[in-house]
């Protein structure tokens, strides 16, 4: 599993790689994670829905990722524009 | 004695700020402008080059994470359209939904009717990134296209509940994005008849 977070003036940033199933690497990518969202950031999963169109899932807590999902993406959280 | 020489006073500044204003105008205007938050911050970081590499990186990012049609309407028109999620019942979703979005990057989303082209409202959304890495909050045009696709597609009402929302054609003029409605209809018939000339025998 990859952790990306967008950034502006570079695009997407490897946050932390792992395997979830390693038990020391899935401690990191939690740790990683959990900053992430500390620093204010939304986090999605693109997923395939079950009529086979791409989507995305917010996820606000590491246990609610799909256990085989290869990314999750940071991205700032929305505010209101003009 | 003392009001005459007051006069001659004022008279004397008036013509002495009139003939040194056009050498003062731009020092003051750059005084002004580096007092505001973060001035120069921007203009001295931004590199286009740069730029132009972020903007590689997330439209390869996009790509990946949005079905090939969706790329190929991104790549060829500029924007996205994503289906509504709410309708009663099997109305709802992709194709057949009431209503749907248009994406643009770094504009407002646009809510409209797809059966009779009617706009509803525009979206006023951001995705400010305050740490500002490279002196800018701003993400890269199709990062914050695929923001507001993933967050779009993941949680609709959350997304709409953090937009500022107004009326269509506050922004974005409503003649262009008729056009764009268009173009993507053009667009999608051309595509169903070059799948279909693919698939005939």
């Amino acid at each position: 599993m990859r952790l990306l977070r967008m950034k502006p003036g570079h695009g997407e940033v490897l946050i932390a790689e792992g395997d979830v199933e390693v038990a020391e690497q899935e401690l990191e990518l939690i740790e990683a994670f959990r900053a992430q969202l500390d620093r204010g950031m939304w986090a999605a999963v693109p997923v395939v829905a079950p009529d086979g169109r791409r989507q995305a899932e917010l996820v606000r807590d590491f246990g609610e990722i799909p256990r085989d999902a290869e990314r999750v993406i940071f991205f700032p959280r929305a505010a209101g524009g003009r | 004695m003392v009001a005459a020489l007051g006069v001659c006073a004022v008279v004397a500044l008036v013509l002495a700020w009139d003939l040194m204003s056009p050498a003062l105008r731009p020092a003051l205007g750059n005084w002004r402008g580096r007092r505001l938050p973060g001035w120069g911050e921007d203009v001295a970081s931004y590199d286009p080059g740069r730029e132009r590499r972020a903007e590689h990186r997330a439209r390869e990012l996009l790509r990946s994470c949005v079905d090939q049609e969706d790329w190929e309407m991104y790549r060829d028109l500029g924007f996205l359209r994503v289906w509504g999620s709410d309708g009663s019942g099997t109305g709802a979703g992709h194709g057949v939904a009431p209503y749907a979005y248009l994406i643009y990057p770094h504009k407002p989303i646009v809510a409209y009717v797809p059966r009779s082209s009617r706009l509803l409202s525009e979206y006023c959304v951001d995705f400010p990134d305050h740490e500002r890495p490279f002196g800018s909050v701003r993400l890269p045009p199709s990062d914050d296209v695929l923001a507001k696709w993933m967050a779009l597609t993941a949680d609709e009402h959350r997304l709409i509940e953090n937009a500022n929302l107004h009326l269509a054609g506050r922004q974005l003029d409503p003649d262009a994005i008729r056009s764009d409605i268009a173009a993507l209809s053009r667009w999608e018939r051309e595509r169903q008849r070059d799948v279909g000339s693919l698939r005939a025998p």
